[in-house]
């Protein structure tokens, strides 16, 4: 049987968040929370690989308090068929290098695996660290930002990397994760069939012990990263307007590209 | 939602957030486009089935969930909520499908009700025709036996779902002189040779419902495809009709709750003579009113449904009177709305319109609500007679 790893983040569901002004780091409490939006065209990916494939084992994972649960019920609701939640008091605080250490401790106690996928990034941390991260532990090739895939069979990949400006075709051979874009695909609506599964769904929790992680590299102790200060980017500015249809406009223009180091 | 708690169990209430999610999610995007183009939304239909929706009244030995008429019409609420016509992708096609459900023999509920459920295939009812609306009894397209099958020629008229269908329930003739009494009900696939799509409606409201002609030319239909017996087609439709009108009805409740819902939160908005227009008690009232009524309609129909799946029997006026009340009622809360709205209502940019528009078949079809009063006033008399035996 062949097998695909989703990991998902639960997020606070609002766009306005609010940062503790002492340590610098975001209020959670009395915020609803919700799968991160980048991770449902994670798990709508894998979904879409199991429907091609066929006989093919479907895992979401996510490492978070026990409330996280939910999320790994919605998930099983959409068609996944089975969620691990990683939850121990000992991971808490841990930052995307103790995260993605866990979440790769994780995949191995699972066994072998053909693809996994995890979202672009977190819409509250924001760093897309945690899927390249997992790679990197797992010794696996990564591919970040991927907004199509061209074709995907068990140890070969040829997909689409969004970049700025057009994009990258890239090849992959063996397992590999990727991190995937919201013009990947458009999630399901989960079935009546899914969410009757997902209410009756038993979630094994694993912990350090389970995993025989390694203390140097969990929780608040085994996180090398400390946020100094936190802050609003001050909104880009509108730009410059050019207008006129004759050879010196254009020239002017160039000269600014130039200048600038635009191009 | 602003409405009133019901205790749903818990798959109900499973079956009302996914209904919630796809309309809100997916069919409000593309409301205004699909009511001005016409357009059926085919997508709509592939995301309902897959979320199991179809198989909501479909009982569970032919791939169903087996629940009944009362999910069923949560679901037809619940879509009708954000539009009134592309919910009967929906219920059109348990419309369609209660011929074979409650007459079909167990060889056809197998053959036909799997694909229904899975939303593989939509159903249709055929009964209209140009000469036979409110008397249905006046079916002029004839079936013909040969041999092991039937030939049926004849046109039907506004046969919702018509063109993509993959299964009609037609109502036929084997003999124009025994009027009711020759009426028979057949399956019809889709591929059958001979039949037509004749014209495509241009409408008033539920515009991306389709509504289509059916012309049936030397039809052959095998004989097994006949449900119940040669002349008990009347019964069929009209036995379908008791079980489908509480869907009927929970369409109009639902665009009535979706009228009701932006009317409240425009008036909570609009600011005239330095006030929310909300604070002005004809506004207030007239809001008020739409609320009474459409929890009214709501007991009215979940009661009915209730009562209809527990087996009851003479439910037929029941289920006219809830199709009756809830039409009515959507009629005058959307014509309210639109007025609350002001100009604003009678614009295409709010939603109100439409739903207005969209409200005024619920009076009409599955019987007119003249017709229904004659279904109720005929079941009071019957009831009466009974008490006094
Ligand atoms: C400014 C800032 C403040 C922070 N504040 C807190 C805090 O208050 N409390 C606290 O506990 N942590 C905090 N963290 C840590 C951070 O939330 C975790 O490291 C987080 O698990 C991963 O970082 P990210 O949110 O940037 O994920 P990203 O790397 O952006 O996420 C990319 C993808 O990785 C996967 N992924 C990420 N996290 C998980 C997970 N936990 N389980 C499964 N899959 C996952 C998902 O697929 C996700 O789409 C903070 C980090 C930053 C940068
Ligand atoms: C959009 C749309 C979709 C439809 N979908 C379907 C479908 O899927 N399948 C299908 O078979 N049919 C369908 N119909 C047909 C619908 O059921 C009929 O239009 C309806 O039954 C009324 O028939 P009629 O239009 O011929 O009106 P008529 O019967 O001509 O009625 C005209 C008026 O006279 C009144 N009237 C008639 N007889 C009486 C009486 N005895 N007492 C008092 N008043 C009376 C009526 O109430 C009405 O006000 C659809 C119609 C429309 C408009």
């Amino acid at each position: 049987m062949k097998r695909v790893v989703v990991f998902i983040k639960q997020v606070p569901d609002t766009a306005e968040l609010k940062i503790d002004p002492v340590t610098n780091t975001m209020i959670r409490e009395g915020v609803p929370s919700i799968i991160n939006p980048f991770d449902m065209y994670a798990i709508e990916e894998a979904l879409k690989i199991k429907d091609k494939w066929g006989d093919t084992e479907t895992v979401v994972m996510t490492m978070g308090p026990p409330q996280a649960d939910a999320a790994l019920r919605e998930a099983i609701s959409m068609g996944i068929d089975k969620g691990i939640l990683l939850s121990d008091k000992k991971f808490a605080a841990s930052d995307t290098w103790a995260t993605s250490y866990i979440l790769s401790k994780a995949v191995e106690k699972l066994g072998d695996f053909d693809v996994l996928i995890a979202g672009k990034q977190a819409t509250d941390g924001d760093t897309a660290q945690v899927g390249p991260g997992v790679a990197t532990w797992l010794k696996i090739p990564s591919v970040t930002y991927v907004r199509k895939i061209d074709e995907l069979e068990p140890g070969h990949a040829k997909v689409e990397r969004m970049r700025s400006e057009g994009f990258d075709i890239i090849e992959v051979k063996g397992k590999f994760l990727m991190t995937v874009l919201k013009e990947l695909n458009e999630p399901r609506i989960p079935s009546f069939r899914g969410k009757m599964a997902a209410k009756k769904a038993e979630i094994p929790v694993w912990g350090a012990d389970d995993l025989n992680t390694d203390e140097a590299n969990i929780g608040f102790t085994g996180s090398p990263t400390r946020v100094v200060k936190a802050f609003t980017p001050p909104p880009k500015k509108g730009g410059i307007k050019v207008e006129g249809d004759d050879l010196e406009t254009v020239k002017g223009v160039f000269k600014f590209i130039k200048e600038n180091h635009l191009a | 939602m602003v409405k009133m708690n019901y205790e749903l169990t818990e798959e109900q209430q499973a079956i009302v957030e996914i209904a919630k999610q796809i309309a809100d999610e997916k069919i409000l995007p593309i409301r205004e486009e699909y009511d001005e183009g016409q357009i059926f939304p085919n997508e709509i239909v592939e995301i309902l089935a897959k979320s199991d929706l179809y198989r909501v009244f479909v009982p569970e030995e032919y791939d169903g969930l087996g629940m009944g008429i009362f999910e069923m019409s949560l679901v037809t609420e619940e879509l009708s909520r954000v539009c009134g016509g592309i919910a009967l992708a929906y219920a059109g096609s348990a419309l369609g499908a209660f011929p074979i459900l409650l007459y079909g023999s167990e060889e056809q509920k197998k053959k036909f009700l799997p694909s229904i459920a899975s939303g593989e295939k939509i159903a249709a009812f055929a009964l209209t025709e140009s000469e036979a609306g409110s008397d249905a009894s006046n079916v002029r397209t004839t079936a013909t036996k040969e041999g092991d099958h039937y030939i049926l020629n004849g046109t039907k008229q506004w046969i919702t779902n018509g063109g993509v269908a993959g299964v009609h329930s037609v109502f036929a003739t084997v003999d124009p002189t025994r009027g009711i009494r020759g009426m028979t009900a057949f399956i019809v696939d889709s591929e059958t040779d001979g039949l037509e799509i004749g014209k495509k409606e241009n409408k008033l409201g539920i515009r991306a419902s389709e509504t289509v002609e059916l012309i049936f030319n030397n039809c052959k239909i095998p004989a097994e495809n006949l449900i119940g017996r040669e002349g008990t087609g009347f019964r069929v439709a009209m036995g379908t009709f008791d079980q489908s009108r509480p869907g009927v009805a929970a369409q109009a409740l639902g665009i009535a709750q979706g009228a009701m819902e932006a009317a409240l939160s425009y008036a909570q908005e609009r600011i005239q003579f330095g006030s929310k227009i909300y604070s002005f008690q004809a506004i207030r009232f007239m809001i008020a009113d739409m609320a009474i009524k459409i929890e009214a309609a709501r007991a009215l129909i979940y009661n009915v449904s209730k009562l209809i799946d527990s087996g009851a029997k003479n439910t037929g006026g029941y289920s006219a009177m809830a199709k009756t009340f809830a039409s009515d009622v959507a009629m005058e809360v959307t014509t309210d709305a639109v007025q609350v709205l002001g100009g604003y209502g009678y614009m295409k940019e709010y939603p109100v319109e439409k739903m207005m528009r969209d409200a005024k078949i619920t009076q009409i079809f599955e019987g007119t609500n003249q017709i229904q009063r004659e279904v109720i006033a005929s079941h009071l008399a019957k009831e009466l007679s009974r008490l006094r035996k």
